[in-house]
């Protein structure tokens, strides 16, 4: 098997089983499983523009909120539900072609500055414009029409599940054509990358939007899910910060590693919050530290560090 | 008139953000490290201020020098322990790692102290000083020329003293800098003691003008990123002139758009400082 064939069969396996979890899981395990799709969504979305081209972007924030209240306006003003969401996403990505026009130029600790600096600004907007927004009053979404609690879950999960597997779609295309192999050239020299032919601006603001336009729809998603949202709760930087997170741990720029990082923090996650509620982002710091300091290359390179250990057949 | 009070009010107010800023530049401008502790050390100074007054009445213009070798050891500390073994790491996991930093001691402050706003009165308060049609209240304009001062000390060390050539030397080329006998990991520690000294002494000035709590942090450390790209990263002078002009900018945009919008002003005015000219008003390359 190639490579991507076989990816493409994990990838199948893994679908297979998430789809099965409302057949077993109770609302509570429902909950963690469209949690655990949206931070993949985040996850893999920023290895695009973070993992592949190494921009340390703090725009999911920005991308995040702007799709919430995008797909929750539109929502409001009467479009279908699916319609808002795709709106949302689109959106994002226009707003991601506009920005990185402009910030895609700075590199380094300028770049993250700038990204993070627009989540702000748009907070600020969001919570100025009342009439549009609600302002620091929230904005509240209609309720779906559906027959219960459970089918309401059902149906954001599943939506939130096809989300995730459109995007890994993406990824794994983008991983295996010109594209991807253009952003990777970025990474290592972008100067050389240039030279070569390669059009290091149109790269980026495409990796750029890309980190955008299923964040969007993921917001727009969340927004729908939790009926209610205000400035602080989709504009808060942890969302920009915790897929970081997830693909440190999981290991920048592979295939899996953004899912196995999303899986693995929203697990430590949630024991961190159910246990040691006042010192949760405290605990949250400490993890963030750990892995900083001793796996910085993620949980996927424990295996082949192990393998390489165990000897040569198994690499 | 009133143009005339609302720069005194943004020239004080931007004496503040050069204290703020100046350490904050130097470690990013040395170190080549966002330290986004800074807000939380700034906030630390502020209770170590407060603390020190209530208990044993110890005026928060003097509690700047007890709270300087502290700050400088608690930074000097974390440089040489945690931050020191990925400082050659790319960018973002230098980011990453104060950011876990900085969530740790911030939930560690909001344990301790709550989330709650605190105000230090001064007793008795030192009024307010009228020059003809401009008024500024006392502790204000103090906080400002200790600040201000403070910031030239900074200047002074790093022109003139053995220790402060170092850290030039480092910032300008690390490699040759070990090459003339520089310890280049020790120099770091020093910077960062220095960054976490100048943090904690502008907390304990701020402590007798805005109110203290943890939350604060993250727009103390706003305003010190805003700072360093106008006034161009990594210079003394240049965090100076960054200060100075954000609290103009801040006072008038205050009145030109309504106070709800002041901190979106300074942000896009930080995106477009970004883009069109991000060396800044005073960018340079070299500290000193």
């Amino acid at each position: 098997m190639t490579s991507r064939t076989r990816q493409i069969v994990i990838a199948l396996a893994v679908a297979a089983v998430l789809a099965a979890l409302p057949l077993w899981g109770s609302s509570y395990w429902m909950r963690l499983g469209t949690f655990m799709l949206m931070y993949g969504v985040l996850a893999m979305s920023w290895n695009f523009i973070g993992g592949m081209t190494g921009y340390p972007s703090f725009a999911s924030a920005a991308f995040f909120g702007l799709g919430a209240y995008a797909g929750a306006i539109a929502q409001k003003h009467g479009v279908p539900i699916a319609l808002a969401w795709l709106w949302a996403g689109l959106l994002a990505a226009a707003f991601a072609s506009l920005m990185g026009a402009a910030l895609l130029r700075l590199r380094g600790h300028y770049f993250a500055i700038a990204s993070l600096v627009v989540a702000e600004v748009l907070r600020e907007l969001a919570n100025a414009a009342t009439d549009l927004t609600g302002g620091g009053m929230g904005l509240n979404l209609p309720v779906p029409q559906l027959a219960s609690v459970e089918a309401q879950a059902r149906f954001f999960f599943y939506a939130m599940l096809a989300l995730a597997a459109l995007n890994f779609a993406a990824m794994l295309w983008v991983m295996h054509a010109k594209l991807g192999f253009g952003l990777r050239c970025i990474q290592q020299n972008e100067a050389a990358a240039d030279m070569l032919g390669i059009n290091t601006t149109a790269y980026k603001t495409a990796a750029f939007v890309l980190s955008a336009v299923f964040v969007g729809s993921a917001g727009a998603i969340y927004a729908s899910w939790v009926h209610y949202i205000e400035p602080p709760d989709v504009f808060d930087v942890l969302y920009s910060v915790k897929p970081i997170v997830m693909v440190l741990l999981g290991g920048a720029g592979s295939v899996f590693g953004p899912l196995v990082g999303a899986a693995v923090f929203l697990a430590l996650e949630e024991l961190v919050w159910r246990n040691y509620l006042t010192i949760h982002s405290g605990v949250l710091g400490l993890l963030i530290v750990l892995l900083v300091l001793f796996l910085p290359k993620g949980l996927l390179s424990l295996s082949s560090r192990l393998g390489r250990r165990l000897g040569p057949s198994s690499s | 008139m009133l143009t005339l009070q609302i720069l005194v009010n943004g020239l004080v107010l931007g004496g503040l953000y050069a204290c703020i800023a100046a350490g904050f530049s130097l470690v990013w401008g040395v170190l080549n490290v966002i330290n986004l502790l800074h807000g939380s050390f700034i906030v630390l100074g502020s209770y170590f201020a407060l603390f020190a007054y209530q208990s044993i009445g110890l005026h928060p213009f003097l509690a700047i020098l007890a709270a300087a070798p502290l700050f400088f050891a608690l930074g000097a500390v974390v440089q040489a322990t945690l931050v020191n073994r990925v400082i050659t790491a790319p960018v973002l996991l230098t980011l990453t790692l104060t950011f876990g930093l900085d969530l740790m001691l911030n939930n560690a402050m909001l344990v301790a102290f709550t989330a709650d706003y605190r105000k230090l009165t001064l007793d008795p308060p030192l009024g307010v000083l009228s020059l003809g049609p401009v008024t500024v209240p006392l502790d204000r304009l103090v906080a400002m020329g200790l600040a201000l001062a403070l910031t030239v000390m900074l200047f002074l060390v790093l022109s003139r003293s053995r220790v402060g050539r170092a850290i030039v030397a480092v910032r300008m080329d690390r490699e040759a800098a070990a090459l003339m006998g520089v310890d280049v990991h020790r120099i770091y520690a020093i910077t960062f003691g220095i960054g976490a000294l100048m943090a904690g002494a502008a907390g304990a000035l701020l402590a007798i003008i805005f109110p203290i709590s943890p939350i604060a942090s993250t727009s103390y450390l706003g305003k010190a990123f805003v700072v360093c790209v106008l006034g161009g990263l990594g210079s003394v002078p240049g965090a100076m002139v960054g200060g100075l002009a954000l609290g103009v900018v801040e006072s008038f945009g205050a009145l030109a758009f309504g106070p709800e919008h002041a901190s979106t002003l300074s942000f896009g005015l930080l995106i477009l400082m970004l883009v069109v000219r991000p060396t800044g008003l005073m960018g340079r390359k070299g500290y000193d």
